[in-house]
């Protein structure tokens, strides 16, 4: 599956993806598109496959007059890219099945990954493969190095760093699987991301380790001119649009904070609250006990009691599990946009200046070094590569947004539905008596 | 400590006074011939086992006393003692005894058990408590109940006053009898600590309403930058806010239903008036019987001419020399007089206690019947109010929702 010519494997870079056929592309990828800028030749089709990225919903540079048609089924593809239709997905990654291994040296969890795929980048049909976090570490690490101008997903966090939290306890290991889960899944979902080597061997390498001490093997050109680029290039200005995804960024950071903090407070107060309630339904049974006509309805009411307290230790419980994660990890979501943002400013940066560079030695117009073109082909595949994640970004949010503030309100809506019945069911009790009487 | 000393009371128990049925007890008419029959084995004999009506024999102490300290009801800081009730329960083969309940109770809780008992069997003489306050402890300065000693005097009188309850063959049935010894928790007391409870669990429920409201402001916020999703949160900050406000008609309806707990109380207090009353008429009464048997005892010495009480009169006389019969007649005609009298006002007083009894009864019964019944009430009232927020609670949630699933 591995070490075979490049033609067979997902590589990275824009360069050997014209030979791919893509879920998205359809049966337009011969299409030339129109660009924001004059493309150099060998380019062209990368540039092309990076110009119907840009076809997406929520707005981006349209593509140009030449597609109109394909352009809605793109879109009615990229809208379905969460949906489980067999049809446009040929990729499945699962995590599941956490197991803890003890060693000599230490002791750590490891997951179970599953891979189902019709791609021929696989082999097989089916894989499953154990990994740990270090290995989901080493693939990010990939992934940004092979693919500096996409944006990946955040990782769940490394080190623990609030309180005395076990790291080998169910909710801790179930909260990381989640997060793996959806990490590997946004992978998958990703036009280019999903077809990265790193990500092939991820899945399906038995050994892991031996595929790491490769290393710098597998970078690639475009990997390597990228990280070329020194950080001492300094931007002037950031382009509009780029500019507003940086502002949105940054305000929208600030409010998951404010929101993360309202929850941990909402949290934090309803179990209080549960805690007085433990304490008052008792009271009701004790009363009971020295009562004689009244000492059903007293011990029915301390039941009943004793059932809203259960329920609301679920909803807190179901809160700090499913609710407080997701909102975190939105957080680092955003703050890898904004690296990936700085990063492109550090392109764009380097082109202008070589671009300046040239101006001043005042050549004869028309040559423009090759190099500068280069840069400026950099740029606009950055550009553009940012632009479409930015979309998918934003398109995910708020999938997944609804998802989690629906099933917010839906946690709610459970534990009142739970109250209510225990308090409904108590009031034939307590009216009983009253007509035998 | 299994011992019963032999009981005071029963001797000055006039023999006019009629025991009255007792709707409780659950043995109606045949109360009054069963506690008689019970009063002739009597406990005189000296062990309280024979007269235990209870399935097994049980064993009684107040074994130990310890100073505490607490919040009383006004919440403040106070001293007390408190003593240790153990009961054991004795296995008739080998017996053996097992220790099956002990617990802690301060001197309020005795008194409030005796309050209880002389309310519900009225005809029954109750066993006396220990004084309250070291009224004089003649070796120290000043009247203390910390003081050891009276302490220890204390310590010996609970003990006896429970020996005696556990060794009537009616009062030791009663169930409140037997939580005593057996629960920590009292019935009022209980009932406080409800409203107290309640209280509290309304403070938290009050914090976790009024910070949904911040999301209000967030969304609203958020929204802003959002373009898709926009007007979806909006329209959900907003019905957090009214999530948030909706906490203050709970309140004031829990507010209603804690007053409602406190009607009860006032029963209790009611209670323990009617108690009161009752002691003292009771005091009254043996005082007059006691008076009337000495003065019985004289005339039957006087007439007899045999000195079985200590008089000064007797003393002087055989000091200074008999008295004339005529002077003995004198006497004995004063004393037959007073007799008459003492019985008449003993009849008079038998009678102000078996009226007061009874209308006392009937005012308890009848204020039991409207406690349970309001107590029901606020109950059910309690409930709805319950049912009611669960179903504002879903309300808004699924209004807010709605206005997610359109984001």
């Amino acid at each position: 599956m591995s070490g075979g010519p490049p033609k067979a494997l997902p590589s990275t870079g824009p360069q050997s993806l014209r030979d791919m056929p893509h879920p998205l592309a359809g049966s337009s990828s011969e299409e030339a598109v129109g660009g924001d800028s004059t493309p150099s030749p060998d380019l062209l089709t990368a540039r092309s496959f990076g110009d119907k990225d840009l076809i997406l919903p929520n707005g981006g540079t349209p593509a140009g007059p030449a597609s109109p048609a394909s352009s809605s089924s793109l879109l009615n593809r990229l809208q379905l890219d969460d949906d489980i239709d067999g049809e446009t997905r040929d990729l499945f990654v699962t995590v599941d099945d956490p197991k803890k291994h003890v060693c000599t040296m230490e002791t750590y969890i490891t997951y179970r990954i599953t891979t189902k795929s019709t791609r021929v980048e696989f082999d097989l049909p089916e894989y499953s493969v154990r990994r740990r976090y270090q290995d989901f570490d080493w693939l990010r690490n990939k992934l940004e190095e092979s693919q500096p101008t996409h944006l990946i997903p955040p990782l769940p966090e490394k080190f623990v760093v609030k309180g005395v939290v076990d790291r080998f306890s169910e909710e801790f290991v179930e909260t990381r699987r989640k997060a793996l889960d959806k990490f590997l899944k946004r992978i998958t979902d990703h036009p280019v991301l999903s077809f990265n080597e790193h990500f092939n061997v991820f899945l399906t390498a038995k050994d892991l380790n031996a595929h790491k001490k490769q290393g710098m093997a597998l970078l690639t050109r475009v990997g390597e001119s990228v990280k070329h680029v020194t950080g001492g290039y300094k931007l002037r200005s950031r382009p509009l649009e780029f500019a507003a995804i940086g502002e949105y960024l940054d305000t929208f950071a600030l409010k998951l904070g404010t929101i993360d903090r309202i929850a941990q407070r909402i949290i934090k107060e309803e179990i209080e609250y549960l805690v007085e309630l433990r304490e008052y339904g008792p009271v009701y049974s004790t009363w009971s006990a020295l009562e004689g006509e009244l000492a059903e309805p007293l011990e029915g009411v301390s039941a009943c009691i004793g059932n809203c307290s259960t329920a609301l230790e679920e909803l807190t419980e179901d809160m700090t599990e499913d609710f407080l994660p997701v909102l975190r990890e939105y957080i680092l979501y955003s703050d890898c946009m904004k690296s990936v943002l700085k990063k492109r400013d550090q392109v764009q940066a380097e082109y202008e200046a070589k671009l300046e560079a040239v101006a001043l030695r005042k050549e004869e117009r028309p040559k423009v070094p090759a190099n500068v073109e280069k840069c400026q082909d950099r740029m606009e595949c950055f550009n553009a590569d940012l632009k479409a994640d930015m979309e998918r970004w934003q398109n995910s949010k708020r999938q997944d947004f609804r998802q989690l503030l629906m099933g917010m309100a839906d946690k709610n809506i459970q534990y009142y539905e739970k109250c209510l019945m225990a308090w409904e069911s108590i009031i034939p009790l307590l009216q009983e008596k009253q007509e035998a009487k | 400590m299994e011992q019963a000393l032999p009981d005071p009371e029963r001797r000055l128990q006039p023999a006019t006074l009629e025991p009255l049925g007792h709707p409780d007890a659950g043995l109606e008419s045949a109360v009054g011939e069963e506690a008689e029959g019970a009063r002739d084995e009597g406990p005189g004999d000296g062990t309280m086992m024979e007269n235990n009506f209870w399935l097994k024999k049980i064993e009684i102490s107040v074994s130990e006393a310890e100073k505490r300290t607490g919040r009383n009801a006004m919440n403040m800081q106070e001293t007390y003692t408190a003593y240790l009730i153990e009961t054991r329960s004795v296995e008739h083969i080998d017996g053996q005894s097992v220790l099956t309940d002990s617990l802690w109770r301060r001197y309020s809780e005795f008194e409030l058990l005796r309050n209880y008992l002389l309310v519900y069997y009225p005809h029954i003489v109750v066993p006396p408590l220990p004084e309250k306050r070291a009224e004089f402890v003649w070796h120290k300065l000043s009247a203390d109940n910390m003081d050891p000693d009276f302490v220890e005097r204390r310590r010996i009188g609970l003990e006896n006053f429970l020996l005696r309850v556990a060794s009537h063959p009616i009062l030791c049935r009663d169930k409140i009898f037997y939580l005593f010894l057996t629960q920590e928790g009292n019935w009022k007391e209980t009932v406080n600590e409800t409203g107290f409870q309640l209280k509290r669990v309304a403070d938290r429920l009050y914090g976790v309403y009024k910070v949904h409201g911040n999301y209000g402001r967030v969304f609203s916020e958020w929204s802003a930058i959002e373009k898709e999703m926009g007007d979806g949160l909006q329209s959900a900050g907003h019905h957090m806010d009214v999530y948030a406000s909706s906490i203050d008609d709970i309140l004031e309806d829990e507010e209603h239903y804690a007053d409602q707990l406190k009607e009860y109380l006032f029963y209790a207090e009611a209670l323990r008036a009617v108690c009161r009353k009752h002691e003292l008429m009771q005091y009254d009464l043996e005082m007059a019987a006691q008076d009337l048997a000495s003065k019985k005892q004289q005339c039957e010495e006087l007439a007899t001419g045999t000195v079985r009480t200590f008089s000064l009169k007797g003393m002087t006389t055989k000091l200074f020399g008999q008295e004339t019969p005529e002077q003995r007649e004198a006497r004995i005609k004063v004393l037959e007089e007073q007799i008459n009298e003492g019985e008449q006002q003993l009849k008079s007083k038998n009678q102000e206690g078996r009226e007061f009894v009874k209308n006392a009864w009937a005012d308890i019964e009848r204020f039991k019947e409207q406690k349970n019944h309001d107590l029901k009430e606020a109950l059910i009232s309690y409930a709805v109010m319950q049912i009611s927020m669960c179903k504002k609670g879903i309300q808004v949630w699924t209004n807010a929702k709605e206005c997610f699933s359109k984001m």
